[in-house]
Protein backbone atom coordinates (compact mmCIF):
# COMPACT_ATOMS: atom_id res chain seq x y z
CA UNK A 1 0.00 0.00 0.00
CA UNK A 2 2.50 2.67 1.18
CA UNK A 3 4.63 1.90 -2.23
CA UNK A 4 1.90 2.07 -4.13
CA UNK A 5 0.99 5.62 -2.44
CA UNK A 6 4.81 6.63 -2.98
CA UNK A 7 4.86 5.90 -6.55
CA UNK A 8 1.57 7.88 -6.91
CA UNK A 9 3.42 10.82 -4.85
CA UNK A 10 6.78 10.51 -6.76
CA UNK A 11 4.67 10.24 -10.22
CA UNK A 12 3.36 14.20 -8.90
CA UNK A 13 6.35 15.46 -8.14
CA UNK A 14 7.84 14.17 -11.45
CA UNK A 15 5.25 16.24 -13.22
CA UNK A 16 6.27 19.12 -11.03
CA UNK A 17 10.14 19.00 -12.40
CA UNK A 18 8.95 18.24 -15.73
CA UNK A 19 6.65 21.50 -15.90
CA UNK A 20 8.47 23.96 -14.17
CA UNK A 21 12.05 22.79 -16.75
CA UNK A 22 9.20 23.22 -19.53
CA UNK A 23 7.98 26.88 -18.08
CA UNK A 24 11.91 27.68 -17.84
CA UNK A 25 12.39 26.82 -21.12
CA UNK A 26 9.70 28.76 -22.49
CA UNK A 27 10.28 31.56 -20.30
CA UNK A 28 13.66 32.29 -21.75
CA UNK A 29 12.68 31.61 -25.43
CA UNK A 30 11.64 35.01 -26.09
CA UNK A 31 14.30 38.08 -26.65
CA UNK A 32 12.25 40.84 -25.07
CA UNK A 33 12.02 38.21 -21.44
CA UNK A 34 15.82 37.20 -21.45
CA UNK A 35 16.45 41.15 -21.99
CA UNK A 36 14.30 41.33 -19.08
CA UNK A 37 16.25 39.18 -17.09
CA UNK A 38 19.52 40.80 -18.09
CA UNK A 39 17.72 44.07 -16.39
CA UNK A 40 16.62 42.59 -13.79
CA UNK A 41 19.28 40.21 -12.59
CA UNK A 42 21.61 43.84 -12.29
CA UNK A 43 19.16 45.90 -10.75
CA UNK A 44 15.22 45.61 -9.64
CA UNK A 45 13.40 48.03 -11.54
CA UNK A 46 9.71 48.76 -10.94
CA UNK A 47 7.41 46.83 -13.67
CA UNK A 48 7.03 50.43 -15.15
CA UNK A 49 10.14 51.22 -14.97
CA UNK A 50 10.99 48.42 -17.01
CA UNK A 51 8.12 49.12 -19.71
CA UNK A 52 9.64 52.23 -20.70
CA UNK A 53 12.71 50.94 -21.68
CA UNK A 54 10.74 49.07 -24.15
CA UNK A 55 8.96 50.08 -27.78
CA UNK A 56 5.89 48.59 -26.23
CA UNK A 57 2.89 48.48 -24.05
CA UNK A 58 3.00 48.76 -20.78
CA UNK A 59 0.43 45.84 -20.71
CA UNK A 60 2.99 43.94 -23.25
CA UNK A 61 5.89 44.11 -20.83
CA UNK A 62 3.69 43.11 -17.87
CA UNK A 63 2.57 40.03 -19.67
CA UNK A 64 6.12 39.15 -20.32
CA UNK A 65 6.96 39.92 -16.36
CA UNK A 66 4.09 37.43 -16.01
CA UNK A 67 5.06 34.83 -17.76
CA UNK A 68 8.72 34.98 -16.14
CA UNK A 69 7.00 35.11 -12.89
CA UNK A 70 4.93 31.82 -13.08
CA UNK A 71 8.75 30.48 -14.92
CA UNK A 72 9.95 31.29 -11.48
CA UNK A 73 12.86 33.12 -13.36
CA UNK A 74 11.54 36.40 -11.81
CA UNK A 75 9.77 37.52 -8.31
CA UNK A 76 7.68 40.39 -7.86
CA UNK A 77 8.32 42.35 -5.20
CA UNK A 78 5.86 45.08 -3.48
CA UNK A 79 7.35 48.67 -2.28
CA UNK A 80 5.10 51.17 -1.36
CA UNK A 81 3.05 52.18 -4.39
CA UNK A 82 5.63 50.19 -6.74
CA UNK A 83 6.41 46.56 -8.26
CA UNK A 84 10.11 45.80 -8.00
CA UNK A 85 11.18 43.06 -10.55
CA UNK A 86 14.13 40.94 -9.62
CA UNK A 87 15.97 37.93 -10.94
CA UNK A 88 15.88 34.64 -9.59
CA UNK A 89 19.32 33.11 -9.72
CA UNK A 90 18.64 29.67 -8.99
CA UNK A 91 16.14 29.32 -11.63
CA UNK A 92 18.69 30.19 -14.46
CA UNK A 93 21.13 28.66 -12.98
CA UNK A 94 18.79 25.48 -13.24
CA UNK A 95 17.81 26.21 -16.78
CA UNK A 96 21.64 25.71 -17.45
CA UNK A 97 21.59 23.03 -15.04
CA UNK A 98 19.17 21.03 -18.06
CA UNK A 99 21.47 21.88 -20.44
CA UNK A 100 24.33 20.30 -19.17
CA UNK A 101 22.34 17.22 -18.34
CA UNK A 102 21.47 17.03 -22.16
CA UNK A 103 25.38 17.46 -22.74
CA UNK A 104 25.80 14.87 -20.05
CA UNK A 105 23.36 12.82 -22.00
CA UNK A 106 24.94 12.82 -25.23
CA UNK A 107 28.95 12.69 -24.09
CA UNK A 108 27.22 9.19 -22.39
CA UNK A 109 26.18 8.45 -25.87
CA UNK A 110 28.61 9.23 -27.96
CA UNK A 111 31.17 7.10 -25.74
CA UNK A 112 28.53 3.92 -25.90
CA UNK A 113 28.43 4.44 -29.97
CA UNK A 114 32.95 4.46 -29.99
CA UNK A 115 32.36 1.17 -27.95
CA UNK A 116 30.22 -0.53 -30.35
CA UNK A 117 31.78 0.55 -33.47
CA UNK A 118 35.47 -0.81 -31.67
CA UNK A 119 33.51 -4.01 -31.09
CA UNK A 120 32.51 -4.22 -34.67
CA UNK A 121 35.95 -3.66 -35.46
CA UNK A 122 37.77 -6.31 -33.54
CA UNK A 123 35.45 -9.06 -33.63
CA UNK A 124 36.38 -11.53 -30.69
CA UNK B 1 38.30 11.65 -27.04
CA UNK B 2 35.69 11.58 -29.09
CA UNK B 3 33.64 14.42 -28.61
CA UNK B 4 35.39 17.17 -30.13
CA UNK B 5 33.40 20.43 -29.39
CA UNK B 6 29.95 21.12 -27.44
CA UNK B 7 28.03 24.47 -27.88
CA UNK B 8 25.31 24.96 -25.55
CA UNK B 9 23.12 27.71 -26.96
CA UNK B 10 20.78 28.57 -23.23
CA UNK B 11 19.07 31.74 -25.48
CA UNK B 12 17.66 29.32 -27.84
CA UNK B 13 17.68 25.84 -25.50
CA UNK B 14 19.76 24.35 -28.32
CA UNK B 15 23.05 21.83 -27.75
CA UNK B 16 25.19 21.15 -30.88
CA UNK B 17 27.73 18.18 -30.10
CA UNK B 18 30.40 16.83 -32.72
CA UNK B 19 31.71 14.37 -31.91
CA UNK B 20 34.62 11.72 -34.55
CA UNK B 21 34.27 7.94 -34.76
CA UNK B 22 37.41 6.22 -36.26
CA UNK B 23 35.45 4.39 -38.48
CA UNK B 24 33.91 4.61 -41.65
CA UNK B 25 30.46 6.58 -41.89
CA UNK B 26 28.76 3.38 -42.98
CA UNK B 27 29.37 1.70 -40.15
CA UNK B 28 28.30 4.92 -38.06
CA UNK B 29 24.98 4.98 -39.94
CA UNK B 30 24.15 1.69 -39.21
CA UNK B 31 24.10 2.70 -35.25
CA UNK B 32 21.07 4.33 -36.05
CA UNK B 33 19.66 2.87 -38.86
CA UNK B 34 19.55 -0.90 -37.40
CA UNK B 35 17.51 -0.61 -34.42
CA UNK B 36 19.62 -3.67 -32.60
CA UNK B 37 22.57 -1.83 -32.78
CA UNK B 38 20.92 1.78 -31.78
CA UNK B 39 19.76 0.22 -28.64
CA UNK B 40 23.09 -0.54 -27.22
CA UNK B 41 23.85 3.06 -27.08
CA UNK B 42 20.75 5.02 -26.77
CA UNK B 43 19.70 4.35 -23.04
CA UNK B 44 22.53 4.93 -20.42
CA UNK B 45 23.03 1.16 -19.01
CA UNK B 46 20.91 1.28 -16.18
CA UNK B 47 18.26 2.33 -18.74
CA UNK B 48 18.07 0.66 -21.40
CA UNK B 49 15.90 1.17 -24.18
CA UNK B 50 14.47 -1.28 -26.53
CA UNK B 51 13.06 -0.18 -29.99
CA UNK B 52 9.46 -1.93 -31.39
CA UNK B 53 8.12 0.04 -34.60
CA UNK B 54 10.65 1.22 -36.42
CA UNK B 55 9.82 2.92 -39.85
CA UNK B 56 12.93 4.54 -40.82
CA UNK B 57 11.76 6.62 -43.89
CA UNK B 58 9.89 10.15 -43.90
CA UNK B 59 6.85 10.14 -42.32
CA UNK B 60 7.51 7.01 -40.29
CA UNK B 61 7.07 6.13 -36.77
CA UNK B 62 9.61 4.44 -34.24
CA UNK B 63 8.61 3.51 -30.96
CA UNK B 64 10.91 2.86 -28.45
CA UNK B 65 10.64 2.20 -24.53
CA UNK B 66 13.14 2.77 -21.88
CA UNK B 67 13.61 0.53 -18.46
CA UNK B 68 14.38 1.46 -15.03
CA UNK B 69 16.15 -0.80 -12.82
CA UNK B 70 12.59 -1.17 -11.09
CA UNK B 71 11.40 -2.45 -14.50
CA UNK B 72 9.53 0.43 -14.93
CA UNK B 73 9.16 1.60 -18.80
CA UNK B 74 9.04 4.91 -19.90
CA UNK B 75 7.67 5.12 -23.59
CA UNK B 76 9.25 7.46 -26.39
CA UNK B 77 8.05 7.97 -29.87
CA UNK B 78 10.54 9.24 -32.97
CA UNK B 79 8.86 10.79 -35.70
CA UNK B 80 10.90 10.73 -39.14
CA UNK B 81 10.57 14.07 -40.32
CA UNK B 82 13.59 13.33 -42.93
CA UNK B 83 15.88 10.60 -43.71
CA UNK B 84 19.15 10.57 -46.10
CA UNK B 85 20.81 7.34 -45.86
CA UNK B 86 23.58 7.35 -45.11
CA UNK B 87 24.61 11.11 -44.12
CA UNK B 88 21.38 12.71 -42.16
CA UNK B 89 18.55 12.11 -40.00
CA UNK B 90 15.95 14.56 -38.52
CA UNK B 91 13.30 13.21 -35.74
CA UNK B 92 10.60 14.73 -33.95
CA UNK B 93 11.38 12.88 -30.14
CA UNK B 94 8.22 12.90 -27.90
CA UNK B 95 6.96 11.32 -24.88
CA UNK B 96 4.16 8.83 -25.56
CA UNK B 97 2.13 5.99 -24.08
CA UNK B 98 2.37 2.02 -24.19
CA UNK B 99 0.38 2.31 -27.09
CA UNK B 100 2.37 4.84 -29.44
CA UNK B 101 0.20 7.89 -28.51
CA UNK B 102 2.53 10.89 -28.27
CA UNK B 103 2.00 12.83 -24.52
CA UNK B 104 0.79 16.16 -25.59
CA UNK B 105 1.89 17.24 -22.24
CA UNK B 106 4.94 17.14 -22.26
CA UNK B 107 7.22 18.92 -24.75
CA UNK B 108 8.52 17.43 -28.09
CA UNK B 109 12.07 17.91 -29.30
CA UNK B 110 13.97 18.08 -32.70
CA UNK B 111 16.87 16.19 -33.44
CA UNK B 112 19.16 16.71 -36.15
CA UNK B 113 21.99 15.04 -36.94
CA UNK B 114 24.68 14.80 -39.74
CA UNK B 115 27.22 12.46 -40.69
CA UNK B 116 30.49 13.32 -43.00
CA UNK B 117 33.66 11.28 -43.75
CA UNK B 118 37.56 11.97 -44.16
CA UNK B 119 39.99 10.09 -44.35
CA UNK B 120 38.37 6.68 -42.78
CA UNK B 121 36.78 8.80 -40.22
CA UNK B 122 33.62 9.77 -39.97
CA UNK B 123 32.19 13.54 -37.91
CA UNK B 124 29.38 13.45 -36.45
CA UNK B 125 27.14 16.83 -35.79
CA UNK B 126 23.95 16.58 -33.70
CA UNK B 127 22.08 19.40 -33.08
CA UNK B 128 19.23 18.96 -30.46
CA UNK B 129 16.60 22.05 -30.76
CA UNK B 130 14.36 22.63 -27.51
CA UNK B 131 14.69 19.36 -26.55
CA UNK B 132 14.00 19.35 -22.85
CA UNK B 133 12.63 15.73 -22.83
CA UNK B 134 16.25 14.60 -22.55
CA UNK B 135 17.27 16.72 -19.92
CA UNK B 136 13.83 16.14 -18.17
CA UNK B 137 14.45 12.32 -18.48
CA UNK B 138 17.40 12.37 -15.99
CA UNK B 139 15.93 14.96 -14.41
CA UNK B 140 12.51 12.14 -14.25
CA UNK B 141 14.82 9.74 -13.24
CA UNK B 142 16.60 11.18 -9.66
CA UNK B 143 13.28 12.93 -9.32
CA UNK B 144 11.58 9.07 -9.07
CA UNK B 145 14.44 8.27 -6.13
CA UNK B 146 14.56 11.77 -4.84
CA UNK B 147 10.73 12.30 -5.12
CA UNK B 148 9.89 8.74 -3.46
CA UNK B 149 12.00 9.35 -0.51
CA UNK B 150 10.40 12.77 -0.03
CA UNK B 151 7.03 11.55 -0.24
CA UNK B 152 7.34 8.82 1.84
CA UNK B 153 9.25 11.09 4.44
CA UNK B 154 5.85 13.30 4.30
CA UNK B 155 3.47 10.57 4.48
CA UNK B 156 6.04 9.24 7.64
CA UNK B 157 5.26 12.75 9.57
CA UNK B 158 1.64 12.86 8.49
CA UNK B 159 0.90 9.25 10.10
CA UNK B 160 3.06 10.41 12.97
CA UNK B 161 1.03 13.45 13.76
Amino acid sequence: MQSGSGRAAALTYNQVVVDNVDQLFSGLADPTRRDILRRCAIDAPSVTRLAEAYPMSFAAVQKHVAVLERAGLVAKERRGRETLVHTEAAAVAQARRALDELEDLWRGRVARMSEVLSEQGNPQ
Amino acid sequence: MTVTNVDKDLDACTLTITAEFDAPLERVWELWADPRKLERWWGPPSYPATFERFEFEPGGTVTYFMTSPEGERFYGLWRVVAVDPPRSLDVEDSFADADGNVNPDMPTGQMHMRLTEEDGRTRMELISVNETKEAMQQLLDMGAAEGMQQAIGQMDALLAE
